[in-house]
């Protein structure tokens, strides 16, 4: 290289060394560290392998807190307790297995099942997995156990949560209850939550509508694992969400005492308010305790509940549809004078029957009305009125009313399960049998017998839509954690004033004017009088011979082959607020238990007046909009 | 080599000319470097462009950019710059010191404009400039002279210790790395270097044995602040098993578990070498240090072929400065030396280090561009 200056090649010729001995360093570096990378990689990369390999993450999932279901007065209808039990991990009992179960066996009562199920749980799993010996011990029991864990080795006591349903049976079938994970709920949900051992979801009632929001969100506990999954130590933690609590519209102190006046009757009752459709109480007996599908039924349990002919498994308000009989009076009544088929001061000569074509259809009274007016007709429920009322009007004319009031389909109540009914029609018939209609069908189907079916729930329906003249539905949630569920604006009927004021009038004389159906039973409080109207759904054919003979009474009958009795009602009548139906399986008698339990009911409910009490909803639910009527 | 040898002394070379004087192959090779950093941000990721992988190759185009434009610039402007660089770095230094004492928090950076910067990154190129200019005018035995050797050693020791305040051992020692380096190519008087050396090496036990418990203590957690961390050396090990499990070949592309996982700490930044060791084995982590062996051959090459002193010092000290960074990061992750926070140049993901790696490298090429200008002793003396 030519250089410029001569003073400057003793310096490069120094530079040139010194550079080059400068490389030689940063090779000897390198090469140190391709040596290392040696080391690490080539000699001792097998040993490194299987530690990466017993390094791994687990991701446990933390199970959050489900949300709590609680009344429009915020009374706890379900909530998680404490729940106390026992484990056993299998490598820290010292003294082996059979030794640990034996001395704790001193302390909690273990039936050789349970040891059988223990063992069996330790054999199936890793030595450090725990494995559970006990659950919902109570606190006597789980003190017990803590006292002596000295001498226990192996024995972990542990809190977990549990749902709890204080109020037992009262409300199983608005609340449902929750169970073990089934195969079916993983089909259609990839929360990874309902992998988790232990973990519960919503069967049944509002704990299955709401499952999703009652839930929350898993949160994840990440773990550093080595190769036979026992945990070395916790890398990080996200906290879940817990489930939303749901308010509902239900007022436990009217469900506890409805509940307690349908006793142990195989029955029904839904009680609304007709404002808004707030359902106040919702029962079903008998019921059953839904802390047992927690806590894990027992077989003969089970049995028993599959096998009790009062079938305590079935919501009978929402997914028992009957034959509403008289109870659909009102309805038919309504659509008649809606449509001008008939004016309130249409009348019959009621004889006891009347013959159609080649058949004679029977009036309840053996002998007959005499002269029958709409007032009358409903009053006193006379089968002869409405068949020609119904003739009349027409098929088509009874099934737009029925509809009209809700009848033959579901009333959209938040609770699964529920049945449409049915409201036969022209169509309807062609589609199920593939014949016509015929003509005496609407003869039947005017007293509600017949194809025509109802649930409860749309009975009540149907008396909170008369009673307020708008097509008020019933609805049973009211707050999902912070969000006031949307209710859809009232509409008023599509049916005149004068018709709806005929119907209620002759639903008022049905309790309050002597010869009234239920007026034996009528509430007698000033200002809180019921209007109502009564029913019977026949359950077994009645032949022409027995007609001719003399139809059996109820009472002598065995229970199952019995009429179920029906009632609808609301009160008061001047300003009605609260209506409620009630079926009563099997319980048409003359002294007609079930209109003096919907009696006291109504009575009972209005003097409590729930509507007008403070809420304790967490969101200003009123002012939300939708609650006013525009009546 | 080249076919104007004495062009570039005579007159100055036009733009298009200085493009064609740009060492392509050095450009193309440092860019095959930064795309295996990429590729490893994107594996990182697991498998994703973002967070990493995408920012990290914005700033790389950045970087290329600001190569070739301080290459295009004179190296004689490199060297009037040298000293206002120093004390503009300096300066920065102390403001981030201040600040930290102010109670702005313990800042090592600051923002211009956009541009977060570390002034102690700034520090390493500024000095390596500040050194080439004061010994560019030196003859060999001038640069022995205790008088004229006082003001380069109070040059490294004042930002050296500064940065060591911070406390950033790594870049301190990368910093003194650095400053020696160049005195000794300089042509530094073995009676110096070898009398040094033995008293230093002397020295440690005698200190250590004056050291109180807790004085070593410290020392010891300074120097490896793992220790002290929760679950003492876990990082350094999960970094070996890492690198270990990778054996020969590696588990390949985006198949790391250990940094997938997160069981490796600052995967994407300081310990980006052991998911390219888990990923592609001793192959793939030889290949990259042969490949940076080559980037410094690069180096050596164009220090040794530039007519300056200013400009041989300047290519070296850049050179060294990129080896130091690989050399103490490379140790520092397969457990070799104690943590302190160096990144993997262009490998790692990081803007500072990045651009500043890059305006080295412009100033490597911008003395390789003008290697044959002649550059008179005497402007050497004047500060």
């Amino acid at each position: 290289m030519p250089l410029f200056d001569r003073k400057d090649k003793s310096r490069y010729t120094t530079f040139s060394r010194r550079t080059l001995m400068m490389g030689g360093g940063v090779t000897a570096v390198l090469a140190a560290l391709g040596v290392r990378l040696y080391e690490l990689q080539i000699v001792e990369g097998a040993q490194f392998r299987t530690k990466a390999e017993e390094n791994s993450v687990n991701e446990r999932l933390l199970a959050p807190l489900r949300g709590r279901i609680i009344d429009r007065f915020g009374v706890e209808l379900a909530n998680n307790r404490k729940n106390y039990r026992v484990m056993l991990i299998p490598e820290q009992a010292t003294g082996g297995i059979e030794a640990a179960l034996d001395t704790i066996g001193r302390i909690i009562l273990l039936t050789p099942h349970d040891r059988e199920r223990i063992l069996r749980e330790v054999a199936a799993n890793k030595k450090f997995m725990p494995a559970t010996i006990a659950e919902n011990l109570t606190w006597e029991q789980y003190s017990l156990v803590n006292l002596h864990l000295p001498y226990l080795s192996g024995i972990q006591p542990e809190v977990g949560e549990t749902r709890d349903y204080p109020f037992g049976a009262t409300l199983t079938h608005v609340l449902g209850y929750v169970a073990a994970v089934s195969p079916d709920d993983k089909k259609h949900d990839s929360d990874p939550l309902l992998d988790l051992p232990g973990f519960r979801t919503g069967k049944r009632g509002v704990e299955k509508s709401f499952d999703v929001q009652l839930r929350g969100r898993a949160g994840v506990s990440r773990e550093e694992v080595n190769a036979y999954g026992r945990v070395i130590r916790e890398l990080g933690r996200e906290e879940g969400a817990p489930g939303s609590d749901i308010y509902l519209t239900i007022d436990q102190e009217v469900q506890r005492y409805t509940v307690q006046r349908l006793g142990d009757e195989s029955a029904a009752c839904v009680v609304m308010d007709v404002t808004n459709g707030d359902v106040l109480a919702l029962a079903s007996t008998p019921g059953f305790d839904p802390n047992l599908f927690n806590v894990g039924i027992g077989p003969q349990q089970w049995r028993d509940l599959l096998t009790n002919d009062h079938t305590p498994l079935i919501n009978k308000a929402l997914s028992g549809a009957y034959p509403p009989g008289s109870t659909f009076k009102p309805t038919v009544a309504l659509a008649a004078l809606d449509a001008g088929a008939i004016t309130p001061e249409f009348s019959v000569l009621c004889t006891g029957s009347l013959a159609f074509g080649n058949y004679v259809f029977h009036c309840w009274k053996k002998h007959g009305h005499g002269h029958v007016n709409l007032h009358r007709g409903i009053a006193e429920s006379c089968d002869v009125y409405f068949y020609n009322v119904a003739r009349r009007l027409g098929i088509d004319g009874i099934e737009a009313g029925a509809h009209k009031l809700g009848f033959g389909q579901p009333t959209g109540i938040e609770i699964p399960g529920e049945r449409p009914g049915v409201i036969p029609g022209r169509a309807w018939k062609e589609r199920i049998y593939g014949v016509p209609w015929q003509q005496g069908e609407t003869l039947n189907t005017g007293i509600g017998q017949g194809y025509v079916l109802a649930t409860p729930i749309q009975l009540c329906t149907a008396a909170a839509r008369i009673a307020s003249g708008t097509a008020v539905s019933p609805r049973i949630v009211r707050v999902v954690g912070h969000d006031v569920r949307a209710r859809p604006e009232l509409m008023r009927l599509a049916v005149s004033n004068e018709a709806l004021a005929a119907v209620q009038a002759g639903m008022n004389a049905v309790a309050n004017e002597p010869g009234g159906t239920a007026f034996q039973w009528r509430i007698t409080n000033p200002g809180f009088e019921m209007a109502g109207k009564t029913g019977t759904a026949q359950v077994r054919r009645i032949s022409r011979e027995e007609h001719l003979a003399g139809v059996k009474k109820n009472e002598t009958l065995p229970w199952k082959l019995r009429d179920h009795a029906l009632f609808i009602a609301y009160a008061p009548v001047g300003q009605p607020k609260y209506a409620a139906a009630i079926i009563q399986e099997h319980g048409a008698t003359t002294s007609h238990p079930h209109v003096q339990m919907v009696r006291d009911i109504l009575l009972f409910t209005q003097q409590r007046d729930p509507a007008k009490m403070p809420s304790a909803y967490p969101v200003n639910a009123a002012a939300s909009g939708g609650m006013k009527t525009h009546a | 080599m080249s076919s104007r040898p004495y062009a570039a002394a005579r007159r100055t070379l036009t733009i298009g000319e200085k493009l064609l004087e740009v060492n392509w192959g050095l450009v193309l090779l440092i860019a095959v470097v930064a795309c295996i950093g990429l590729a490893m941000q994107y594996s990182v990721a697991g498998g994703h462009l973002q967070p990493w992988a995408a920012p990290q190759g914005e700033r790389f185009v950045v970087g290329l950019g600001i190569l070739v434009a301080v290459a295009l610039v004179d190296v004689r402007f490199w060297m009037r710059a040298a000293y206002p660089a120093y004390i503009v770095a300096f300066a920065l230094l102390i403001a981030v010191e201040i600040a930290g004492h102010v109670g702005l928090g313990a800042e090592r950076w600051i923002q211009i404009g956009p541009i977060q910067l570390q002034p102690s990154e700034l520090m390493k190129i500024a000095l390596v400039l500040a050194l080439a200019r004061y010994l560019h005018g030196m003859s060999v035995e001038d640069v022995s002279r205790p008088l004229r050797l006082l003001v380069p050693l109070v040059m490294i020791a004042a930002p050296a210790i500064l940065v060591l305040k911070q406390p950033n051992l790594g870049t301190a020692t990368i910093l003194v790395a650095d400053g020696v380096s160049l005195l000794f190519v300089a042509g530094l008087s073995w009676w110096w270097i070898l009398p040094t050396v033995a008293s230093v090496f002397a020295s440690v036990p005698v200190v250590w044995h004056f050291l109180h418990d807790y004085q070593k203590q410290r020392v010891l957690t300074f120097l490896n602040p793992a220790s002290d961390a929760l679950g003492a050396g876990w990082n350094i090990s999960q970094a070996e098993i890492a690198m270990g499990s990778g054996g020969f070949a590696g588990k390949g592309f985006v198949q790391g578990t250990q940094s997938r996982l997160n069981f490796l700490p600052e995967k994407e930044t300081d310990f980006i070498f052991t998911s390219l060791g888990e990923e592609f084995g001793f192959v793939g982590c030889v290949a990259l240090l042969l490949l940076f062996a080559l980037v410094i051959g690069y180096g050596v090459k164009i220090a040794m072929s530039s007519r300056s002193q200013f400009g041989r010092l300047l290519a070296i000290g850049v050179t060294l400065n990129f080896f130091f960074y690989i050399m103490i990061n490379a140790a520092m992750v397969m457990g070799m030396i104690p943590v302190v926070g160096i990144p993997m140049p262009l490998i790692s993901y990081g803007g500072t280090a990045m651009l500043t790696v890059m305006f080295g490298f412009g100033l490597l090429m911008s003395v390789h561009v003008h290697r044959q200008v002649e550059i008179p002793r005497s402007t050497g003396a004047i500060i």
